[in-house]
C-alpha cells in the first residue's frame, strides 16, 4: 500500500494499556511525505492515546515508530519536538499573557550577550507568520487574537520547530468557514513542501475535503487504512461504528415483540445551540436506540431528556403528564435514570468507596435525613456486586481502583438500586474489556424483558441493531430519522447517519 | 473506632509530642485540680484557649471539602462581637445579645454561600469581599474603638464553668459532636464528599449540590459567630481590629492538619478538632518556654510544614517502606 520510499513515519504495533483497558491494541499507521492523513474513530477509540504515543506524552508499552527509517523512542513532547514530530491541540496549549513572539520562541528564546534578544525574536517571529499569510504584531498578547489565529500561530511555531510530522488535533472545532478555508490552505501547502499532516477531526466533509489518506480506529484497534477518494462515505462510516463488511448483522436480533405501555413521549424537545428540537416515544419494555456520530447531538438529547440541560422549547409527557425538569433531581424523582458518557468526570465519585457510589442516587433520593443504615448500605452494595458481578475483593475499596467495566456496573448499580422506569445511557459499553462488554448488553436485554424502558446511546452500530426495538438516528445535531422493526438494521442506520445522496447542510468547510 | 485510630495515628503522635514538650518546659503541665469547683490545668488551658480555632475548624472542615474556603471567619468573629457588645450596651439582656449574633454569623454566611452558589463566585474570592469587608462593618458598629461592656451573663461566655469545665471548652466539645453527628448521622457527610469530589458526578446522581453548599457555608459563619462571641466575652468588649485577625488561616491549617485536602472530598471533624488542638498546643509551649513571641510564629510555620511534607504524597512511599522495614525488624 504506497510508495514505500515516500514513507515518512511509519508505527508498529503501538500499545498502551490503562488499569482494566486497552487504550490502544496493536495499531500501525503510516505517514508519507507530502500528505494530509486523516485519524478518524468514535470517543475512546484510541486518537488521543496514539498522538501521545506519537509525541511522547506517554510512553510506549509495545510497538515502534520509526522517522525516516530510523527508529525514535520520545521520552517527551520536547524530545518528540526535537526529532521533528509536533502536535497542536483543540485547546490552544500556548500562554495567552504573553506576546505573540514570545509564544513562538518559548524555551528557544535568540539571545545576545546572555539576555533574550527581544529585538530580534520580534522581527524573526514577523517573517515566520509572514510565511503563514498573518501580518500581525508579533509584539502584541497572544490573548488579543481569535481563536483561528491563535491556531495558525500554535501551527507557524510547531512547523519552525522543524517540524516534519505535524499532528492537528480537532483544529477546526472553534473556527468558521472562511478560518477553516484559511488552515486547510496552510495544511496543503505544508504538505506540498514535503511534511505529512495527521488530521484528527469529526467533520466528514472536511476530512473528504482536505485529506489524501484515512486511518481508523476502533475500540483501541485499527480498523483500517484507505485513500480518501476511493473510500464512498457510506463506508467510511461503516468503518468508525463497526459495522461489519459482509451484508447484515452477524448478532441475532431479537424477536418482534408486542408494543409496551408507552411511558415517556418527547414532543419538540429542544434548545438552542445544543439540539434542534426531536420527538421520541419511550415505550416499557423496550429499547429506543440513538446512534449518530461524534458531535451529532446523540449526547445532547440525553442531557435535555434527564434535565442536566433546559430545554427551551418542546415538552416531556410521562404517564401520559406533561412534565418540566428543572434539573437532574426532577428526572429522577419521576424515576429516570442516567449513566453518563465520561465515567469517569460525570460518572463515578473517586474518592468514595464502591458502597458509597452505590448507594448515592438512592440516598439523595431520600434526602439527607433519611441516612441508609450502614448495615443497608453494606447489603445493597452486596447485592449488586454479586448481581452484576463487579470484581472487586470489598465493597469498601475506593471505586477508582477498579477497572472501566467494573466502574460501569458500579454506575448501573447505583441506578437499579432507585429500582428507575427509565434508564438512560450514553455509550454503556465503550472502552471497557470484552468480558463486562457482554455482561452489559446481557444485563440491558434481562432489564428490558422486566419491563423497563431504556434510551441507549451507542456507537456500536451491530450491537444497538440487535437489542433495539427502534433506533433515532441523529446528524448535524437534528433528528435525521426514526427506524422501527425491520428497518432496524446496520446497513439502515449507516445510511440514515450519512444520507447518501443528500448536500450536507453544513457551511463550514468553503 | 480502630478505623478513627488508625486515621488519627499520626496527629495523635505529634499531639503526643507537642504535650511532651509543655511538659518538658513546664513541669506538672500535665496536672489536674480541682479548685473551687472549676478544674485547673495545662490540658484544660489549651482547650480553653483554643476554643475559637475548634470552632472555626469545625466550620471550616465541611467548607474544604466542597472544595471551597472560608476566608472570612476572622471578620465574621469581629462582627458578631460587635454586634453581642453593641446589644448589651443599647440595655438588651444577654440571651438577646447571644442569639443576634449567632444571627449575624447566619447572615454572613448565607451571603458567602449565595455568592459561591448562586452567583458561582470562587470561594477564595467570595469569601475574601467579607474578609476585607468584614471589619469594615465591625468597626462601623464599634464606631472604630474597642466596644467595652460590663455584663457579666454576656462575659459570662468566656469565663463562667459548667460540670468544673470552662464554658468556651464545652461550647467547642457541643459544636464538635453537634456537627460531628450532623454530618455523620445523616447523609450530608456523604453528600459534602461527593459534592467535593466530582461536582459532576453528584449533580447527575441527584445530590442537592446547591443547598448543600449554601449549607456548609451557613454552618461556618455560625461557628464563627459562636468564637467571635467567646473572644469578646474574654475581653469584655469587641475589638473590631483584632479580634480573630488571622484566625481563619488557623482554622485552615488545623483542617489541612486533620487530613482534609484543599481539593475537596473526604474530611473529619474529630480530626480537624485534633489538628486545631495540637495548634494550640504548640503555641501555649511557647509562650510558656519564654521565647520572644516572633519565634513563636517561626517555629509554628517549620512544625506545620514538617507535618504537611510528610503527609503528602511524595513522602507516603517513603514512610510506608520505612514503617515496613521497622516492624520487619522489630519482628525479627
Amino acid at each position: 500500500m504506497g510508495d514505500l520510499a515516500a514513507t515518512l513515519l511509519s508505527a508498529h504495533g503501538l500499545t498502551r494499556t490503562y488499569p482494566g483497558v486497552r487504550a490502544l491494541d496493536g495499531v500501525d499507521l503510516t505517514l508519507r511525505a507530502g500528505e494530509i492523513h486523516a485519524l478518524l474513530g468514535e470517543n475512546g477509540a484510541g486518537k488521543s492515546t496514539l498522538i501521545n504515543l506519537l509525541t511522547g506524552a506517554q510512553p510506549v508499552e509495545a510497538g515502534s515508530i520509526h522517522l525516516d527509517g530510523r527508529e525514535v523512542r520520545p521520552k517527551s513532547p520536547a524530545e518528540a519536538a526535537a526529532n521533528g514530530i509536533v502536535a497542536v491541540y483543540q485547546e490552544i496549549t500556548l500562554l495567552p499573557n504573553l506576546s505573540v513572539a514570545e509564544n513562538i520562541y518559548l524555551g528557544r528564546e535568540p539571545t545576545r550577550f546572555g539576555l533574550v534578544d527581544r529585538a530580534r525574536m520580534r522581527r524573526e517571529a514577523a517573517l515566520l507568520l509572514a510565511r503563514f499569510g498573518l501580518s500581525i504584531d508579533p509584539a502584541q498578547p497572544l490573548s488579543a487574537f481569535s481563536t483561528a489565529v491563535q491556531q495558525l500561530i500554535a501551527i507557524a511555531r510547531a512547523v519552525d520547530m522543524s517540524a516534519r510530522v505535524l499532528i492537528l488535533d480537532e483544529p477546526t472545532a472553534s473556527l468558521d468557514s472562511a478560518e477553516v478555508a484559511v488552515l486547510f490552505r496552510l495544511m496543503r501547502e505544508l504538505a506540498a513542501s514535503g511534511m505529512a499532516v495527521l488530521f484528527v477531526t469529526h467533520f466528514l466533509d472536511q476530512v473528504y475535503e482536505v485529506t489524501d489518506r484515512i486511518t481508523v480506529l476502533r475500540g483501541g484497534k485499527l480498523v483500517g487504512e484507505r485513500r480518501t477518494a476511493a473510500l464512498p462515505r457510506l463506508d467510511l462510516v461503516a468503518m468508525m461504528l463497526g459495522k461489519l463488511p459482509s451484508g447484515d448483522s452477524h448478532l441475532q436480533r431479537h424477536a418482534a415483540r408486542e408494543p409496551g405501555a408507552p411511558f415517556v413521549t418527547v414532543n419538540g424537545l429542544g434548545k438552542q445551540h445544543l439540539v434542534a428540537p426531536f420527538n421520541a416515544e419511550i415505550r416499557q419494555g423496550e429499547v429506543l436506540g440513538v446512534a449518530g456520530l461524534l458531535g451529532s447531538g446523540r449526547t445532547e438529547t440525553a442531557l435535555l431528556l434527564f434535565g442536566a440541560e433546559r430545554a427551551d422549547a418542546g415538552e416531556i409527557i410521562v404517564d401520559g403528564r406533561p412534565v418540566t425538569l428543572k434539573g437532574p433531581r426532577d428526572a429522577i424523582r419521576l424515576g429516570f435514570g442516567f449513566c453518563p458518557e465520561d465515567r469517569k468526570l460525570d460518572g463515578i465519585v473517586p474518592d468514595l468507596s464502591i458502597a458509597e457510589n452505590i448507594v448515592l442516587a438512592l440516598q439523595a433520593r431520600l434526602g439527607w435525613m433519611k441516612r441508609l443504615p450502614p448495615a443497608r448500605q453494606r447489603e445493597l452494595a452486596d447485592t449488586y456486586i454479586k448481581l452484576l458481578n463487579i470484581r472487586t475483593p470489598d465493597a469498601e475499596k475506593p471505586i477508582q481502583l477498579l477497572s472501566g467495566g467494573n466502574q460501569q456496573k458500579a454506575l448501573l448499580a447505583r441506578w437499579l438500586a432507585t429500582q428507575p422506569r427509565l434508564l438512560i445511557l450514553d455509550e454503556p459499553t465503550r472502552g471497557i474489556d470484552v468480558g463486562a462488554h457482554a455482561e452489559i448488553i446481557l444485563l440491558l436485554e434481562k432489564l428490558r424483558d422486566e419491563g423497563m424502558a431504556l434510551y441507549v446511546i451507542s456507537s456500536e452500530v451491530e450491537e444497538v441493531a440487535a437489542y433495539a426495538d427502534r433506533v433515532m438516528v441523529m446528524r448535524e445535531r437534528r433528528q435525521a430519522g426514526m427506524l422501527a422493526g425491520d428497518d432496524v438494521t446496520p446497513s439502515a442506520i449507516i445510511d440514515a447517519i450519512v444520507m447518501p445522496g443528500a448536500v450536507p447542510p453544513s457551511g463550514r468547510a468553503a | 473506632m480502630s478505623g478513627w485510630f488508625m486515621a488519627a495515628r499520626s496527629r495523635l503522635i505529634l499531639l503526643a509530642l507537642v504535650l511532651l514538650a509543655n511538659v518538658a518546659v513546664a513541669p506538672g503541665f500535665l496536672e489536674l485540680r480541682l479548685v473551687e469547683g472549676r478544674l485547673f490545668g495545662g490540658i484544660i488551658d489549651i482547650l480553653n484557649r483554643g476554643a475559637p480555632v475548634i470552632l472555626l475548624a469545625i466550620g471550616m472542615a465541611p467548607v474544604i471539602a466542597t472544595r471551597g474556603i472560608d476566608l472570612s471567619v476572622g471578620a465574621i468573629m469581629a462582627i458578631a462581637g460587635a454586634v453581642a457588645a453593641a446589644s448589651v450596651n443599647a440595655g438588651h439582656a444577654w440571651p438577646v445579645a447571644v442569639l443576634a449574633a449567632l444571627g449575624t454569623g447566619l447572615v454572613c454566611g448565607l451571603w458567602n454561600g449565595v455568592l459561591v452558589t448562586i452567583f458561582r463566585l470562587q470561594p477564595i474570592v467570595a469569601t475574601l469581599i467579607l474578609m476585607v469587608a468584614g471589619r469594615g462593618i465591625a468597626q462601623m458598629i464599634t464606631e472604630g474603638r474597642v466596644l467595652t461592656f460590663t455584663d457579666d451573663g454576656l462575659a459570662g461566655v468566656s469565663s463562667a464553668t459548667l460540670l468544673g469545665l470552662p464554658l468556651p471548652v464545652l461550647i467547642a466539645l457541643a459544636a464538635a459532636m453537634i456537627t460531628g453527628l450532623l454530618v455523620r448521622a445523616t447523609a450530608l457527610g456523604l453528600f459534602i464528599e461527593a459534592v467535593g469530589t466530582s461536582p459532576r458526578a453528584a449533580r447527575l446522581a441527584g445530590v442537592p449540590a446547591p443547598g448543600i453548599l449554601i449549607g456548609v457555608y451557613v454552618w461556618s459563619g455560625l461557628m464563627a459567630a459562636l468564637a467571635g462571641l467567646i473572644a469578646a466575652a474574654d475581653i469584655r468588649g469587641a475589638d473590631a481590629n483584632n479580634a480573630g485577625l488571622w484566625l481563619e488561616l488557623d482554622a485552615i491549617l488545623a483542617v489541612v492538619i486533620g487530613g482534609t485536602s484543599l481539593y475537596g472530598g473526604r474530611f473529619s471533624i474529630s480530626l480537624s478538632v485534633l489538628g486545631a488542638v495540637i495548634l494550640q498546643g504548640m503555641r501555649t509551649c511557647i509562650l510558656r518556654a519564654g521565647l520572644p513571641p516572633e519565634l513563636n510564629l517561626l517555629l509554628m510555620a517549620l512544625v506545620i510544614a514538617l507535618v504537611l511534607v510528610v503527609q503528602s504524597p511524595a513522602c507516603q512511599p517513603a514512610i510506608a517502606r520505612l514503617t515496613t522495614r521497622l516492624r520487619r525488624r522489630g519482628a525479627a
